[in-house]
């Protein structure tokens, strides 16, 4: 196949890293599930039906119920999103027809300046700036709502920079015989463009979520992380992350079992996340 | 951007057309406006305690007084350790991606697969993996070794796909050209594809920086807390992150060199990226040969 002896040579090398890359994935879900083997074994069904997570290193001792987390997480990123994705979508369309030229540029690296900053500074700025006014609302501040507005501040650029890449693919001759007809720049863009890319809207939604759902130090440090399901926004709530972050460096026996388990759902859910968004995106 | 596509919409004179303006840049401008409370809140209480002693002293009090010098040198330790790691493996597997026989073939896309996979694992999840493997089995202990490696596995596949793209956007003449002047694969590949394609490695690895100088949750339980200067890879070091972290939630009093901290950390980034664009634009003109 190839005529010179180096280039077996270096193919089997860069094989042998690209086997050892992909082999990495593995070795993450191979851990997990040594970890949590002894969890998932002994407690089973006990970690969704248990009533309340008070978890000790054996597991008679305690109760292993993360299901009012999941429900944490599952609101978090559901808020998260709802408030991102038609914000997102905006400011693609913003920054591809509507904003000149140069104030587009300027936008563009506005939200990659964004994109940029890191997770523990949104927590940061979340827990002395807006948990304070969220709690002059309604205390104590550090709740459901302010975790879902950091979030979704997490994931707008994920999901505008996804959409304004879908938005720059639609055919110009679908614009031009739009605009032939008469259509104005609203009208086009609602009949024409949105529904045109709507694959591209959802691939970039569907980034946001995950990104949202594996979201942990702002998290952690906006959302109060008091175990119990919310009843309200301004209730304070713990994420599946958050809960890692918090009990990893003390968990022992069963506890740090559980918590591996409940590492490895997220991971899975993800998983399933991203592999149904490609093949989906593909199909295209 | 691509207003370039040049097809110009313009309004109709009708109400639902100028609400439609209005709410855009509305939201538009509102997304600029949290963008700037962030940042102007940050340099407005942080940049009065960033100076020279901020960056060298080592922390006083937990933390509460004194600078980050320490925690500076663990960063660039964690960094070090996690580039030096991921950027040879990231190489050669989007070579082996890009050029060699895997291009096209099952054996890529399973590669290109396990990739993505790997991409979307949360980092607290890697934080996880990486105290069971590094810290407990391999017996590393909290180490910036333990954390380097973590972060290596993170960015694998942050590097692997940027490079891979950039060496596939280099035009199949200049490979044709090569093989027609008998040169090997191998040659072809390290001296005209990699030049090539360079500017696309350093976006590539800017992008990876970026990624494990924000990261904080995978380093919580991998390489530490502990805030004293690191004398070996083995030893715990704190990074900056995690000693914005620990100031703003354990340390009552902390608020002021948080600020700082952040200011400093996202400063650092920032400049990152910018040298990385400047990079691009002046020293690798091959760019635009490749074009």
């Amino acid at each position: 196949m190839f005529h010179w002896k180096i280039d077996y040579l270096a193919s089997s090398l860069v094989r042998t890293a690209a086997v050892f890359a992909c082999s990495i994935v593995v070795f993450v879900i191979a851990f997990l599930t040594r970890e949590a083997w002894p969890a998932i074994s002994e407690l089973g069904t006990r970690l969704l039906g248990d009533e309340s997570w008070h978890p000790k290193a054996t597991a008679t001792a305690g109760t292993f119920g993360i299901g009012p987390i999941i429900v944490g997480s599952l609101t978090v990123t559901a808020g998260a999103v709802a408030i991102a994705a038609p914000v997102g979508v905006t400011s693609a369309v913003f920054s591809e027809y509507y904003a000149p030229r140069g104030i587009a540029v300027v936008y563009r690296r506005l939200v990659e300046l964004l994109a940029g900053i890191p997770s523990v500074v949104f927590g940061f700025w979340g827990l002395v700036v807006l948990a304070p006014w969220i709690a002059r609302i309604s205390p104590p501040g550090q709740s459901l709502l302010c975790g879902m507005l950091i979030v979704a501040i997490m994931i707008l650029p994920t999901i505008m920079l996804v959409v304004q890449s879908a938005l720059a693919t639609v055919p110009r001759i679908y614009l031009e015989g739009a605009v032939a007809l008469g259509m104005g720049r609203w009208s086009v863009i609602r009949y024409v463009v949105l529904p045109t890319s709507r694959r591209g809207i959802a691939t970039g939604v569907m980034l946001g979520a995950t990104r949202a759902v594996g979201e942990t130090m702002a998290v952690v440090m906006v959302c109060g992380n008091v175990v119990k399901i919310p009843q309200s926004l301004f209730d304070p709530v713990r994420t599946l992350t958050a809960n890692m972050a918090l009990e990893m460096s003390y968990a022992l026996g069963m506890h740090r079992s559980a918590l591996f388990s409940s590492g490895l759902m997220l991971m899975l859910a993800c998983a399933i996340a991203i592999l149904s968004t490609h093949v989906w995106s593909r199909r295209a | 951007m691509s207003q370039g596509s040049s097809v110009r919409l313009a309004e109709s004179g009708r109400l639902g057309e100028r609400l439609g303006s209005i709410i855009i840049w509305l939201v538009a401008s509102s997304v600029a406006g949290v963008l700037f409370c962030i940042v102007g809140d940050l340099v407005w209480h942080g940049v009065s305690g960033l100076n020279a002693s901020f960056i060298i002293d080592p922390p006083a009090r937990s933390g509460r007084e004194g600078g980050v010098g320490p925690i500076l040198v663990s960063t660039f330790a964690v960094l070090l350790v996690a580039i030096a790691a991921s950027l040879p493996v990231g190489l050669a597997t989007a070579i082996c991606l890009s050029e060699f026989s895997c291009r096209e073939s099952r054996f890529g896309a399973v590669v290109g697969h396990a990739l993505d996979l790997l991409a979307s694992v949360p980092s607290i999840v890697f934080g996880m993996f990486g105290n069971a493997l590094f810290c407990n089995l391999l017996g590393m202990g909290y180490s910036i070794l333990a954390g380097g490696l973590t972060l290596a596995c993170m960015v694998l596949p942050i590097l692997a796909r940027t490079i891979e793209a950039s060496l596939r956007s280099v035009p199949e003449d200049y490979r044709v050209a090569a093989a027609s002047l008998g040169i090997s694969r191998t040659c072809c590949t390290v001296s005209v594809l990699l030049p090539a394609a360079s500017s696309g490695i350093a976006v590539g690895l800017v992008l990876g920086i970026g990624r494990v100088l924000a990261e904080t949750a995978a380093l919580l339980f991998t390489s530490g807390y502990v805030d004293r200067m690191p004398r070996s890879v083995m030893d715990s070091g704190r990074v900056l992150s995690v000693h914005i972290y620990d100031l703003a939630m354990n340390i009552p009093g902390g608020t002021e060199n948080a600020y700082t901290a952040s200011l400093l950390l996202v400063g650092i980034l920032v400049v990152i990226n910018i040298a990385a664009t400047l990079l691009v634009r002046s020293c690798f003109p091959t760019e635009s040969v490749a074009r």
